[in-house]
C-alpha cells in the first residue's frame, strides 16, 4: 500500500475542501481498504466521513431519508425499513456478512465497485481502472459478468444487493458538491459503458453522498420482495438477483415495480415489465412475460448465457413473492430461493 | 508463549480415553490467547513480504530494486543476484516427502503467484509498498493451463511413492460375462486448501541457534529438512508449532518463503517475520488438482460388479511429480472379480499439488460413488441394496482380510435415523412445495496408515506426570484426545498429566498427517506411559515393603494413580508412595509408536453417508437440508472430538459437491478468485442439519491401542451422496464438482 495522507472531516464542507482528485471519501472503508491493499487505486489522501452528521434515518413525506453514514446493520433492522421497505432489508441482510455489514454504509454500498476480477487484478487491462488499456474480462471467465447494457468496453457488472432495492423503490441519491446539492435517480446513477470506455465517474472527486431518499412506496408496502441466487448461502454476490414491489388492488396489479441484479453495471431496473404489468391480474403468465421483457436486448458477454434464463426465472420468481405478500417476519435465510421452502 | 501444559481449560464429561471431553486449549483459544506463529513480535523484528510473478511461465528480466529500497522503512531486497546461500538447491528433492520450491534459486517463473523477491522492510506496510514497487518485467511464454492446456504425460508413481497401476482378476474375462457395461465420466475441480491460519514464519539466530515459530504438521521432519537446506546440524534449529489454524495437508511441507525469511533474519542479524496474504496461498503451498475421472462398470445380470476400471487424468506443476492418485479410492471399497486403476498426468504452469483433505481418495470417491449409483439404477436396485450386494467381505485389491469392517452397522445405523427406506427408486419422484427433493448416498472408507513416532514420560515424586512428543495440533484436538491416552498409559488422571508438544526439542512424534496422527502418537505414548508403569510395578514387586511385594506372576494394574495387585485388589500402593520409598524423585519411560513390518490385513475407516438436497428447478441452487454419516473408525478416544473431525469432514464433502473451486484465466495463469470472497467454503447457513454417529468396532490388528483415524474420513461419501441426491431429485447425473446452478436448468 502506498503512503497517503489521513484527514477526518468533521464538517461537509470541510470533507469537500479536502477532497483532491487523487484522493478518496473513507466511509466503512470495507472495499476501499481492500482495493488499496490489492493496489486497485492508490489515494494519496484519505477523507474520513464517519464523523459527519450523516448517521441519522427521518421519516419525509410517508418516505425516509437516509444519511450516507448510516451502517447497512442498522437501516436493514430500522422499523420503517421493515414495515413499509421490506424489499430493501431482504436485500440488505443477503449481503455480504454480519461483520461486513456492521461496517458498511449505505453512501459506501452504492460507491462500491465492480467485483470483476480482472478490475480487481492491477496486471490485466480494464476500461474501468485504466481507461483506454482495453478489457480483460472479454474472453476470459465471464460468470460473473453482464448480460445487459454492456460493450466491448467493459463487461462488469455492479455488485450490490442494495441497489437493486433502492431502484426498484425510486430512491434518489443527494449528492453535496462546491456547487450545491443535486439529485440522481439510483436508477440512473451508475453510468453503464459507452462504446469506447467504462463511462464516466458517478460522483467528481470533490462530491459526497449525503443521503438516500426513499419515497413514499403507498400501496407497495407490503407486497415487495427481494430474491438473490447465490451458491452459498451468505458473504456471496448474487449470479443473479431481483426485487420486486406491487401494489394490487382488486385482483390487479395497479402499479409494478422490477429491477434486477448481477446483470448489468447499474441495478438494472425493467420499466417496460413494469408498464406491461399495471392492469393485469398477478398471475404467472403476466409475470413470464413481464420477465421477457425486462430481458430484451440480453445477449450474453461471454460464457454466460445461462444467467439470461436465470435472470429471467428470477424476475418472475420476485414477482410471484411479492403479489404473495411480504412475511410479517423476516425469513431466517433473507432473500433465499429456499425461503419458505425449507426448515433450514 | 502461552503454557497450554498448565491450563485447565477443558470441560470434563469423564476420564481419559473413550470418554468426551472439551478441547483443553479451548479457554485459551476463545479468549485469544493462544500463540499462533504470526502472534509472536520478538524485538526488532523486521516484516519480509514476497514479490510473486504476475506471469505463469517465463522469466524475470527486471525488478526496480531502486525503487523498492529507496522506499521508507524498507531495509533490504533480496532477488536471485544476492540471496545468502543454501546448502542445498531447493530444487533437490531432499527426501520423499519434499516439494520442490522456490527461494530465489534464479530467474525462471513457473507459474503465476510464485515468489520472484523478498524485501525486508521495518513494518508490514513498507514491505508490501517496496513489492509493489518492484514492478517486475518479464520475458513471457504462453502458460499451459488445465486439463486441456498442459502437456500430458505417464507418471512414474502417483502420491507419494505410490504405483499408478494396479490390476487384479482377468478383466477381459470378468467384462465378457456382464450383462451392463456403464461408463462415467467426472471432474472435479483444483481447490486450495485456505486454512484460515496462512503460513507463517517467525525466524530468529542467536549465533548458530535458529529459533523458528512456524505452523507445522511434521515438526521432526521439519527441522531435519531445515537443516538439510541450511546446511546445519538439526540441534542448533527449535521449531515451536503449538498451534496451527488448519493445515488440512499444506503444513507439511516446507515451502521456499520460510527459507527465505530464515536466511534474511541470519544476514540481517534480526528476527524477521514473513506472513503469507490469502492470494499468496495459491501457488507455494500446494493445492488438489483438477482431475477427469473415467469409470467403467461391468455388471452381471445378478446385480454384482464383474469389473471395475477407474482411470484418472490429473493435472501437476511442469517441474515436480505430485499426481493426485483419486483411481486408488476404487481399489477396497466394492467387490469385484476384476480392477484396473491407472492414472494419467498433464503438466501445466501451476504451482506443484500436494496432499489436501483426503488426497486421492476425496475426489476418486467422488467419481467412485456416482457411478455405482448410476449403476445401481440401471440395474433397478435400491442404491443401498447394491452397495450390499457388492460388499466386500476382503479387500478386492489385495485379497486381504479386513482387520474390522463394521460397514454393514454404519449403513444400517445411517439408514435408520434418515429413514432412507421411504426412498422411491425413480428421480424427480419427491416435491418439497415448489422444490425438487432428492436422496442419496455414498460409502465412506479411508486407509489406517501409521507412522513413526516416539515419546517420553516421566512419573514424579507427587504421583503427577509429564510426557512429551512432538505433535501437532492443527484444531483437531491433539492435545486433548493424546493426553487422555497418555494419562491412560500412566494410570493415572488427566488432570493429573502435564503434555508438553508442539515443538521439536520433544522426541519426534511424527505427521499429523493421513488421519494417522492419533493413533502414531497416542500408541508412542501409551507405550511411554505403560514403559514407565513397568519399572514402577518392579519396585513395588521386589520391595518387601510395598502391599504390592510377591504379588509376581499375577501381576499389578496401573489405575487412579495407584498400583492394584490382580489377584487381590484391596492390596494396592500410591505411585508417590513407591518412588518415595525408592528413593525417586522421578521414573522416565520412552514409547514408540509404528507399525512393525507388512501389513497382514486391510486396515480401513469406514461409513456410510446420506444425504437430502432441495433443488429449485427453475434457479438450479441445491441445498443439502439433511446430511446424517454413520462411521465406524475403531476406537474412539474422544468422541466429542471425533465427531467434530467426522462433522467437518461432511461440511468439506458439501464445499467439495457444491462450492469449493480455484478458477484460473487460461489466457495468463493468474487466479481470478484467490480470495475468500470468491473462492467459496460453506458458511453455517448452509449446513441446516447434520449428524455423525459413530458405530462401536474393535480393530485388534489395526495396532495396539485399537485406534484408526477420523480426520478425512468424513469428506469421502460425502461428495458422492450429495451428487447422487442432485441426481435423484432433478434426473440429471453431476459431470463436474463442484454443481453449478446453470448446469441444472
Amino acid at each position: 500500500m502506498n503512503l497517503f495522507e489521513y484527514t477526518r472531516a468533521e464538517t461537509l464542507d470541510a470533507a469537500m475542501s479536502a477532497a483532491t482528485q487523487d484522493g478518496a471519501i473513507l466511509a466503512g472503508g470495507t472495499n476501499l481498504l481492500d482495493l488499496m491493499k490489492i493496489g486497485v487505486i492508490s489515494p494519496t489522501r484519505l477523507i474520513d466521513i464517519t464523523r459527519l452528521p450523516l448517521h441519522d434515518i427521518e421519516e419525509h413525506d410517508g418516505g425516509l431519508l437516509i444519511g450516507a453514514m448510516v451502517r447497512n446493520a442498522d437501516l436493514a433492522r430500522h422499523p420503517v425499513i421493515l414495515s413499509r421497505f421490506p424489499a430493501v432489508a431482504e436485500a440488505l441482510l443477503s449481503g455480504a456478512s454480519a461483520q461486513l455489514r456492521n461496517a458498511a454504509s449505505t453512501g459506501g454500498n452504492i460507491m462500491q465497485q465492480t467485483r470483476c476480477s480482472y478490475f480487481q487484478d492491477p496486471l490485466s487491462p480494464c476500461n474501468r481502472r485504466e481507461p483506454g488499456s482495453g478489457c480483460a474480462a472479454i474472453g476470459g471467465e465471464t460468470r460473473n459478468h453482464a448480460i445487459l447494457g454492456w460493450t466491448e468496453a467493459c463487461i462488469a457488472t455492479h455488485p450490490s444487493d442494495l441497489c437493486v432495492a433502492l431502484a426498484a423503490y425510486d430512491a434518489v441519491v443527494e449528492i453535496a458538491g462546491p456547487d450545491g446539492l443535486r439529485e440522481v435517480p439510483m436508477e440512473s446513477f451508475h453510468p453503464l459503458p459507452d462504446a469506447n470506455d467504462a463511462g464516466p465517474a458517478p460522483l467528481q472527486s470533490d462530491e459526497i453522498i449525503t443521503h438516500i431518499r426513499l419515497p413514499d412506496p403507498g400501496g407497495m408496502a407490503r407486497n415487495a420482495r427481494y430474491v438473490k441466487l447465490r451458491e452459498r448461502t451468505s458473504f456471496a454476490f448474487a449470479i443473479v438477483s431481483a426485487a420486486a414491489a406491487l401494489e394490487i388492488q382488486d385482483g390487479r396489479i395497479v402499479q409494478a415495480r422490477l429491477a434486477l441484479g448481477g446483470v448489468a453495471a447499474r441495478p438494472w431496473r425493467a420499466r417496460a415489465a413494469e408498464k406491461a404489468l399495471a392492469g393485469q391480474p398477478p398471475t404467472e403468465e403476466a409475470f413470464a412475460r413481464a420477465a421477457d421483457l425486462a430481458l430484451e436486448g440480453a445477449a450474453p458477454s461471454g460464457d454466460n448465457r445461462a444467467k439470461i434464463t436465470l435472470a429471467r426465472r428470477i424476475a418472475i420468481r420476485a414477482l410471484i413473492r411479492a403479489a404473495a405478500g411480504t412475511p410479517d417476519r423476516l425469513p431466517a435465510l433473507p432473500a433465499s430461493v429456499f425461503e419458505g421452502d425449507c426448515n433450514g | 508463549m502461552a503454557d497450554v501444559m498448565n491450563i485447565q481449560g477443558h470441560v470434563r464429561l469423564g476420564s481419559n480415553a473413550g470418554q468426551s471431553m472439551t478441547r483443553r486449549d479451548g479457554v485459551l483459544k476463545v479468549t485469544g490467547r493462544a500463540t499462533y506463529a504470526a502472534d509472536n513480535r520478538p524485538e526488532g523484528v523486521l516484516h519480509a513480504v514476497t514479490a510473486t510473478a504476475g506471469i505463469a511461465r517465463g522469466r524475470v528480466t527486471h525488478l526496480d530494486v531502486a525503487a523498492a529500497e529507496a522506499h521508507p522503512g524498507v531495509v533490504k531486497v533480496y532477488t536471485p543476484a544476492n540471496r545468502p546461500d543454501l546448502a542445498v538447491s531447493p530444487d533437490e528433492k531432499i527426501h520423499g516427502f519434499a516439494w520442490r520450491t522456490e527461494a530465489l534459486q534464479d530467474d525462471t517463473v513457473r507459474y503465476a503467484g510464485q515468489p520472484i523477491a523478498l524485501v525486508v522492510a521495518e513494518t508490514l506496510e513498507a514491505a508490501t509498498e517496496g513489492a509493489r514497487l518492484l514492478a517486475p518485467r518479464y520475458d513471457a511464454d504462453t502458460p499451459r493451463i488445465g486439463l486441456d492446456g498442459g502437456v500430458p504425460f505417464q507418471p512414474e508413481t502417483v502420491s507419494i511413492g505410490a504405483s499408478p497401476t494396479l490390476e487384479a482378476g482377468d478383466m477381459d474375462a470378468a467384462r465378457a460375462g456382464a450383462a451392463r457395461h456403464l461408463e462415467t465420466v467426472i471432474e472435479t475441480a483444483a481447490q486450495y486448501h485456505n486454512a484460515l491460519e496462512p503460513h507463517a514464519i517467525t525466524a530468529r539466530w542467536t549465533g548458530d541457534r535458529l529459533e523458528i515459530d512456524t505452523p507445522n504438521q511434521a515438526i521432526g521432519l521439519a527441522k531435519q529438512s531445515f537443516a538439510a537446506y541450511l546446511g546445519i546440524d538439526p540441534a542448533q534449529i527449535l521449531i515451536r508449532s503449538p498451534f496451527l489454524g488448519g493445515g488440512f495437508g499444506s503444513k507439511a511441507i516446507l515451502f521456499g518463503g520460510q527459507l527465505l525469511a530464515i536466511l534474511a533474519a541470519k544476514d540481517l542479524d534480526r528476527p524477521v517475520k514473513l506472513a503469507l496474504r490469502r492470494e499468496q496461498m495459491y501457488g507455494p503451498v500446494g493445492h488438489r488438482p483438477a482431475t477427469r475421472q473415467t469409470l467403467k462398470l461391468d455388471i452381471d445380470p445378478q446385480g454384482h460388479i464383474s469389473a471395475l476400471d477407474h482411470h484418472t487424468i490429473a493435472v501437476t506443476s511442469s517441474f515436480d511429480d505430485f499426481i493426485e492418485s483419486a483411481s486408488n479410492a476404487s481399489h477396497s471399497v466394492y467387490a469385484t472379480k476384476a480392477m484396473r486403476t491407472t492414472h494419467g498426468a498433464v503438466r501445466a504452469d501451476t504451482g506443484t499439488p500436494g496432499p489436501m483433505r483426503a488426497p486421492g481418495e476425496a475426489p476418486g470417491s467422488a467419481a467412485l460413488e456416482v457411478a455405482i449409483d448410476d449403476a445401481a439404477y440401471a440395474m433397478g436396485f435400491d442404491p443401498l441394496e447394491f452397495r450390499l450386494r457388492n460388499y466386500a467381505e476382503t479387500d478386492p485389491a489385495t485379497g486381504m482380510q479386513f482387520s474390522s469392517k463394521a460397514l454393514r452397522e454404519c449403513y444400517a445405523q445411517a439408514a435408520e435415523a434418515f429413514a432412507w427406506k421411504d426412498r422411491p427408486l425413480e428421480p424427480g419422484s419427491m416435491k418439497q412445495g415448489r422444490l425438487l427433493k432428492g436422496w442419496g448416498m455414498g460409502t465412506a472408507q479411508f486407509p489406517c496408515p501409521m507412522f513413526q513416532a516416539a515419546a517420553h514420560a516421566t512419573l514424579r515424586a507427587d504421583g503427577s506426570a509429564v510426557v512429551e512428543t512432538s505433535a501437532a495440533d492443527m484444531g483437531q484436538g491433539a492435545w486433548t484426545s493424546l493426553a487422555q491416552i497418555a494419562a491412560d498409559g500412566l494410570g493415572i488422571d488427566i488432570d493429573r498429566l502435564e503434555f508438553r508438544s508442539g515443538q521439536s526439542s520433544l522426541p519426534d512424534a511424527g505427521v499429523a498427517g493421513g488421519s494417522g496422527h492419533t493413533a502414531t502418537a497416542g500408541t508412542a505414548l501409551f507405550n511411554a506411559g505403560a514403559d514407565t508403569i513397568r519399572q514402577l510395578a518392579e519396585l513395588a514387586l521386589n520391595d518387601p515393603a510395598s502391599p504390592l511385594f510377591g504379588a509376581d506372576n499375577a501381576g499389578v494394574t496401573a489405575r487412579g494413580g495407584r498400583l492394584y495387585r490382580n489377584d487381590d485388589d484391596t492390596r494396592s500402593e500410591a505411585y508417590e508412595d513407591i518412588l518415595a520409598r525408592a528413593g525417586l524423585d522421578l521414573l522416565r519411560g520412552d514409547g514408540k509408536g509404528a507399525r512393525e513390518g507388512e501389513p497382514e490385513r486391510a486396515m480401513f475407516s469406514h461409513g456410510g453417508v446420506f444425504a437430502e438436497v432441495l433443488v429449485d428447478p427453475d434457479l438450479g441452487q441445491v441445498r443439502v437440508s439433511r446430511l446424517i454419516g454413520a462411521f465406524a473408525a475403531g476406537r474412539i478416544v474422544n468422541p466429542h472430538l471425533a465427531r467434530s473431525q467426522l462433522l467437518g469432514g461432511m461440511i468439506w464433502g458439501i464445499g467439495f459437491a457444491l462450492q469449493e473451486e480455484a478458477i484460473h484465466d487460461v489466457r495468463t495463469g493468474r487466479f481470478t478468485n484467490a480470495d475468500l470472497a470468491g473462492y467459496h467454503i460453506p458458511v453455517n447457513a448452509d449446513v441446516p442439519m447434520i449428524e455423525a454417529l459413530t458405530v462401536h468396532e474393535d480393530d485388534p490388528f489395526v495396532n495396539s491401542l485399537g485406534i484408526k483415524g477420523v480426520g478425512e474420513l468424513g469428506v469421502t461419501g460425502t461428495v458422492g451422496a450429495i451428487g447422487n441426491a442432485v441426481w435423484h431429485a432433478t434426473g440429471i447425473r453431476p459431470k463436474r464438482f463442484p454443481i453449478h446452478p446453470e448446469s441444472l436448468i
